[in-house]
């Protein structure tokens, strides 16, 4: 156990958290002081003040927030404290923006097991750790028990713009090549598979993952070439293709058999009767690139450790439709529509 | 996946697109009656029915048990889900069908109702074992793949006492459902059946051979997979070139002649034969569906639940009674895709993914 | 209708149950609707049912019939 969890769980008056953790008080300063503080360990944080005071270089900066409510909190490949960093920091990377610092509320539930939320906190202080973020300010409010889903964390994130990166649907040109950097519907499998009631067990591991390093390994050599970047959360790859459809007014044509996927995903899904187009994904990303660049970018995404199982998937057309096509290895082709809610598991 | 990637195998797949055009003769038309909706969704999934020369005509059946389920048993359902006693357990397929008055599962879901999605109907026993204070209502739906199960669970519940859990029983079957198809050759003119697959691991193929006969058309039981579905229409236009009617077994890795007789004993000792059913679209079939047989009323909603439904309004405006018959194809109904979309499904065609009109609209160009 | 899918037979388990692989997933299934299943074979699951045990050397047949069916046909 690490010191700072033992530290929590000792100097706590129960082990799991109180209404006095988030009253404001003593009881309050000193949790904040062993937990928060302790994990998270940066010159802006240890000052304790309410707001903390950053230098920026001149030019732009990128400003993203998110809610994280994920249920169940752990599951195979991370808790959501590193899904939320992972999360906020993606959000910045698609921009093409360098991460630098985050902020953390969190919302407990009273009751919560002390243990459980000290390895939350932990996680978040090494996924920051690992992308070279730091956060700098948070909040702490405790709910009865009952009110809350055990932890609810809101993040908001801001980093930096190196003058001359565009990144946007607004720059995607039609006979792009569009590339995703590995295997898709991992997270959402894997977290279906901890609802016991779908019945079925994998060794499947969430991608989260901080893809901030990739992002600017590919704008170090080919930041003109690099026009647009989406990471396929909730709704999956299909949500986000047809997002950025819109965005674009451009269509988007796909090759059903260049669509990385794993045997487990592509199983859970015959399964249960889902489509892996519109499952969840924590550490994948969609780029846009002029097709001339597009075999070098494809290359040295396969040389990091978060795109070796990169591939081209498709690429972008003129479709006054705005529609996202997939051809199938049969040479039909149908349309990834853009779905108003959630699939539901069918048995027909 | 094993016995699955060999069946989906794009180059023997392409080697039987070109002998199915090879063989279909350009002097006539063949008319196939996919009845199976897991078949229509297949067809649309891998874009089967645009690589098909174009006078191999496929019209979608009305096998998809979501679809022809009753707007009165849907109302009904609903209903009993929203009692404050009832733990309501269904397979997610029901749950965004709309009933009468825009109304659905889903919707009572989110306004508070106990609704649980299963994936199996054992769930039902444990959901029971856990909750013996509330009654735990099975809605039981489907053709003869998903019956056997249902039965099963029903003894199940006998043998163990667990007097909490009914079943709200919605389960039909497939040979009087294509004997009523057939028998309106007139307006559909269908020239041949691709059989479903699932429902003849449990029925054999004994059952096709009578309708075989009586309507001297072919049927081929065809498996799932995009090879299964080629040969199965290949083995079709081969036989109606040769004018023949026979039926013959394409998926004959998992269904046997003699069908699952261990998952039939089980439907016999549970389920007798309704004397008559109104299926949505086809109107009333009889000895379609089948009840729960008295000595397991116990468990049988239907006996130990009042009816508390008044009159069925299905939507004036949806025509998927004519698509399930095959009459009209999906984008010849005047609301297709555009007041009912899958957003905003009037119908139940709409709604289910193996629906004829939701499999049009999920996989199909859309008019520019 | 009836999504159904090919899993091996892993393990037998207590209450006519069996522990299946579909593809690197487990998934404990029912075994109540069939008879003679051993470890090793192929079943097809519905609703976590085995409803009927997979012939291999059936379904080689049906992969060397596409092959004859198909053989005049260019690639």
């Amino acid at each position: 156990m690490s010191n700072i969890k033992r530290n929590v769980i000792n100097s706590a008056k129960s082990n799991v958290v109180e209404m006095a953790h988030g009253n404001g008080g003593r009881a309050m300063a000193e949790f904040i002081d062993t937990l928060f503080i302790a994990a998270f360990n940066n010159g802006q944080l240890n000052q304790k003040t309410d707001a903390s005071c950053f230098h920026t270089q001149q030019g732009r900066m990128v400003m993203t927030t998110d809610g994280h409510v994920i249920s169940p909190l752990f599951f195979p490949g991370g808790n959501i404290g590193s899904l939320s960093i992972h999360g906020t920091i993606n959000d910045i990377a698609m921009m093409g923006a360098l991460p630098r610092y985050i902020s953390c509320g969190f919302i407990l539930e009273e009751s919560y097991p002390l243990s459980d939320l000290s390895d939350i906190v932990l996680a978040m202080a090494k996924a920051a750790k690992e992308a070279n973020v730091e956060i700098i300010t948070g909040d702490t409010k405790v709910v009865e028990k009952g009110k809350a889903d055990g932890v609810f964390i809101t993040t908001t994130g801001i980093g930096e713009l190196a003058s001359g990166i565009n990144i946007s649907p607004q720059h995607i040109h039609a006979g792009d090549k569009i590339i995703v950097n590995g295997s898709l519907g991992d997270h959402g499998i894997s977290i279906l598979a901890q609802r016991n009631t779908l019945g079925f067990e994998t060794s499947l591991q969430s991608d989260s993952a901080s893809l901030s390093d990739l992002v600017q390994t590919i704008l170090a050599s080919f930041s003109t070439e690099l026009h647009c970047l989406r990471d396929p959360t909730r709704g999956g790859l299909a949500a986000t293709l047809n997002e950025l459809a819109q965005q674009s007014k451009l269509g988007f044509s796909l090759d059903e058999d260049a669509i990385p996927i794993k045997d487990e995903v592509d199983a859970a899904c015959e399964l249960l009767g889902l489509d892996p187009l519109y499952i969840a994904n924590e550490g994948k990303f969609v780029a846009f690139c002029s097709a001339y660049a597009a075999n070098d970018i494809l290359s040295l995404i396969k040389q990091h450790p978060l795109g070796k199982e990169a591939a081209i998937i498709g690429e972008v057309t003129h479709d006054p439709r705005y529609l996202v096509e997939l051809t199938t290895p049969y040479g039909g082709k149908r349309i990834v529509h853009w779905r108003y809610d959630d699939q539901l598991p069918r048995i027909c | 996946m094993k016995y699955l990637d060999e069946f989906r195998d794009p180059s023997l797949a392409k080697k039987l697109i070109a002998t199915i055009t090879a063989e279909a003769s350009d002097k006539r038309s063949y008319r196939l009656m996919e009845f199976c909706g897991g078949h229509t969704h297949a067809i649309f999934r891998y874009g089967l029915h645009q690589v098909l020369p174009k006078n191999i005509e496929l019209i979608h059946g009305p096998g998809c048990p979501v679809c022809v389920l009753p707007i009165a048993r849907l109302d009904q359902a609903i209903s009993y889900a929203r009692q404050d006693d009832i733990l309501f357990c269904s397979f997610g397929d029901m749950l965004r069908v709309p009933g009468s008055q825009q109304q659905s599962l889903l919707r009572a879901k989110s306004e508070g109702a106990n609704i649980h999605i299963i994936a199996s109907a054992t769930d039902t026993l444990t959901i029971a074992e856990q909750h013996p204070e509330k009654k735990v209502l099975f809605f039981a739906i489907g053709f003869e793949t998903t019956t056997p199960p249902t039965a099963h669970i029903i003894q199940q519940a006998a043998e163990r006492n667990l007097n909490n859990l009914l079943v709200y029983n919605n389960h039909v079957l497939t040979p009087p459902a294509i004997r009523a198809i057939l028998d309106t050759q007139e307006t559909i003119n269908v020239d041949a059946l691709i059989g479903p697959a699932h429902v003849s691991t449990i029925i054999g193929t004994e059952p096709y051979n009578q309708l075989c006969k009586d309507f001297n058309r072919p049927i081929v039981i065809t498996g799932f997979e995009p090879l299964d579905i080629l040969q199965g229409i290949l083995m079709l236009v081969r036989q109606l070139n040769d004018q023949r009617a026979n039926v013959e077994n394409q998926y004959s890795r998992a269904v046997y002649t003699e069908g699952n007789k261990k998952a039939l004993t089980f439907m016999e000792e549970v389920f007798e034969l309704r004397e008559t059913f109104e299926w949505r679209g086809l109107g009333q079939i009889p000895h379609s569906a089948l009840k729960i047989k008295p000595r397991y009323k116990k468990h049988d909603a239907e006996k130990q639940l009042k009816p508390t439904t008044t009159r069925a309004k299905e939507n004036k405006a949806c025509a998927c009674g004519d698509v399930l018959r095959g009459i009209i194809k999906p984008n010849e109904c005047k609301i297709y895709a555009t007041v009912c979309t899958p957003d905003n499904p009037l119908g139940a065609c709409m709604v289910s993914s193996e629906g004829a009109c939701a499999a049009h609209y999920q996989y199909d160009q859309p008019n520019v | 209708m009836c999504l159904a899918i090919p899993a091996l037979i892993e393990n037998h388990l207590d209450n006519q149950c069996a522990l299946a692989n579909i593809g690197g997933i487990k998934k404990t299934i029912s075994l109540a609707l069939v008879d003679n299943i051993n470890i090793g074979d192929y079943v097809i699951v519905h609703t976590g049912f085995a409803i009927s045990k997979l012939d291999p050397s059936e379904a080689e047949k049906t992969l060397k019939l596409i092959a004859e069916m198909t053989s005049s046909a260019d690639a």
